[in-house]
């Protein structure tokens, strides 16, 4: 009989719109719902230097477990 | 925790395999068309009981059946039931063994009647993906040389492997440490030692290797619905290489 494995819990991916830009490249994001998170960039935005203001228009990726951190992954323009 | 076992008892998990190897095969010779999968649970009780073992699976985690038993786009733990096996269908029997204090465990997938080629085709991958894992259990290898030769055998041929269940350790419980996962990297992963007792069971879809649980809370499907196929033998890795538990003397 097979056992269950650990399953992978994969990240949720939303759209939101920042805030306001917080200190150590976290920006406060406000999703679709309306939820405020905090959010980081993702190594490989920072690596290409992709700039994030207030206003912009950016995907979230949120972990199952906190749904109040988040990690930007793309910015659209 | 990994138990590894002295050669005493490894026999006595042989012991539990074996009975679990001759049940399946008797079983295997009783899948015809029109066989319900109910029938066939019933004759695996009987067989158990006649050589006075208890089937492992029925009241694991509230399991309520001896056999497991999964048809066409079932991966594993389908449950036995009313269901008419049709010529054309597969069917994978899943089966363990407590006995004297140690658990056997195995499973085959098993042709209905006349199959399509892509049937035969997904059932000889996944029979041959097990023995290609099996031969990776050596002493000094690493857990993913198993997991990787299942992988590796099967996408080659255009499969997929399930990776949200796994193999696993066995001895005194039915569910040891490690975990087996069916895909992975060479040289990665524990290192495998003699004296450990593994349940390698590669479960192989045609489609995606995406699954999802149904509502009876343990029958597992393929997401798309295509075919899927199960291999299980429980084996000791020893100083002389991996051994076959689970197979007939």
């Amino acid at each position: 009989m097979a056992k269950r494995g650990m399953a992978k819990e994969e990240p949720i991916e939303v759209e939101g719109r920042v805030i306001e830009p917080l200190p150590n490249a976290m920006f406060r994001v406000e999703l679709e719902n309306g939820h405020r998170v905090l959010a980081h960039i993702s190594g490989k935005m920072r690596m290409h230097f992709i700039k994030i203001l207030p206003g912009d228009k950016v995907t979230v990726e949120l972990s199952p477990y906190d749904l109040t951190r988040g990690r930007i992954t793309y910015r659209t323009k | 925790m990994i138990i590894l076992k002295q050669a005493d008892e490894i026999e006595k998990i042989r012991a539990s395999s074996t009975i679990v190897a001759e049940i399946l095969r008797e079983l295997r010779e009783r899948v015809k068309p029109g066989v319900t999968t109910l029938e066939l649970n019933s004759l695996s009780e009987m067989l158990a009981r006649k050589r006075m073992a208890k089937p492992a699976f029925r009241g694991y985690r509230g399991y309520p059946f001896a056999l497991c038993t999964s048809v066409n786009s079932e991966v594993v733990h389908g449950m036995p039931s009313e269901r008419v096996l049709l010529d054309g269908d597969i069917v994978s029997l899943d089966f363990g063994i407590y006995h004297k204090g140690y658990y056997g465990d195995a499973a085959i997938t098993v042709p209905v009647g006349e199959v399509s080629s892509v049937a035969r085709r997904l059932i000889q991958v996944t029979e041959q993906s097990l023995y290609e894992g099996i031969d990776g259990a050596v002493a000094g290898n690493r857990l993913g040389d198993i997991s990787a030769a299942v992988q590796t055998h099967v996408e080659k041929n255009g499969f997929s492997v399930v990776r949200d269940f796994v193999g696993h350790g066995i001895g005194r419980s039915m569910h040891e440490d490690p975990q087996i996962p069916n895909y992975g990297v060479r040289g990665r992963g524990i290192e495998l030692k003699s004296g450990m007792v593994l349940a390698i069971e590669p479960m192989v879809n045609e489609g995606t290797y995406r699954v999802r649980i149904l509502d009876d809370g343990w029958t597992v499907v393929a997401e798309d619905g295509k075919l899927s196929a199960h291999f299980e033998h429980s084996i000791a890795i020893t100083d002389n290489g991996p051994e076959i538990l689970s197979r007939l003397a």
